[in-house]
């Protein structure tokens, strides 16, 4: 199992390559910073397409949507998340 | 009466690896859909981050309505009320591309952002958002650019006081390749190298040969 510093860098370039920020690099994105509105300025669209990488790349499930709004505060939430829900 | 009169003040043609505006040819390239799409994103300078999420309509519609609007002197020094610019736009393949794409997409797992695209008037949306136009707008389909139907639908908006100004036109995207006709029209004053809101002179811009 790869490390959490790892496994942020890797979701770093999933969640580039799925919501297709073309114009940005791994480096670009702040472990901490907001994923949503100031930060990244993602919106509900790619809220969806983050729980569609949790399944696709992880096989985790959300179990409700307002469970995403902690999950998705971040990078590093988002590893966390991951890391404790990994069989 | 010249200033009740409706006129084309500017017109973008992309088509055949061309991209003309007022009939000068500002942009050619070699590649083919996405690709040139992407060439004249960057080449004309535009700085729009959403742009990478779209489908090919959509990147259409946002590279030509930015090429149209540029330098557009009554829209820039806020003559009009987000409420009085609206869109009427048409083509023959509705979101096909993006049809295609989310179904493929679909056998692994559904994809959310490409779902947005399945409607055409979508590149409306987007463009609309980007130049915060709230006026009265439609997606027309019908089997090839109906400059009839065109004047008559704009000029009634513009007749009833509903919109100053409209972009108009086709915009297409056909296995793949991009192509657009759009037209900015708008009541007032005629301004230098405008020509009237006429079926003859959209049909005359629309069918201009520009080369394969």
């Amino acid at each position: 199992m790869e490390n959490k510093q790892e496994l942020i860098h890797r979701l770093k370039e999933q969640i580039i390559k799925q919501l297709k920020l073309e114009d940005k690099k791994p480096e670009d994105i702040g472990d901490h910073d907001p994923l949503f509105i100031e930060g990244l300025g993602l919106d509900s669209i790619d809220a969806l397409e983050l729980i569609v990488l949790l399944q696709q790349e992880y096989n985790i499930k959300l179990r409700s949507a307002e469970e995403g709004q902690d999950v998705f505060r971040s990078v590093d939430t988002m590893a966390d998340y991951i890391l404790e829900h990994s069989a | 009466m010249e200033q009740d009169s409706i006129y084309i003040t500017s017109a973008v043609v992309l088509r055949n690896g061309n991209i003309v505006k007022d009939g000068a040819v500002i942009f050619q390239a070699p590649e083919k859909g996405a690709a040139f799409l992407q060439a004249a994103y960057e080449r004309v300078g535009i700085d729009y981050p959403r742009f990478y999420k779209m489908d090919l309509l959509s990147k259409t519609g946002t590279v030509a309505a930015d090429i149209l609007l540029k330098e557009q002197t009554r829209r820039s020094a806020g003559l009009y009320r987000p409420e009085e610019t609206g869109m009427v736009l048409s083509n023959r393949n509705a979101s096909i591309e993006a049809d295609v794409q989310y179904l493929e997409a679909s056998k692994a797992y559904p994809s959310p952002a490409l779902f947005v695209y399945t409607l055409p008037n979508i590149v409306i949306g987007e463009i609309s958002i980007r130049y915060k136009f709230k006026g009265e707008n439609a997606f027309f389909i019908s089997e090839s650019f109906d400059a009839g139907w065109t004047h008559w639908y704009v000029t009634d908006l513009m007749q009833r006081g509903l919109l100053k100004a409209c972009i108009c036109g086709w915009i297409d995207v056909i296995g793949e390749q991009p192509d657009a006709c759009l037209f900015l029209v708008e009541r007032g004053a005629a301004l230098t190298g405008s020509s009237f809101f006429t079926v003859e002179n959209l049909d005359r811009i629309y069918n201009k040969d520009y080369g394969k």
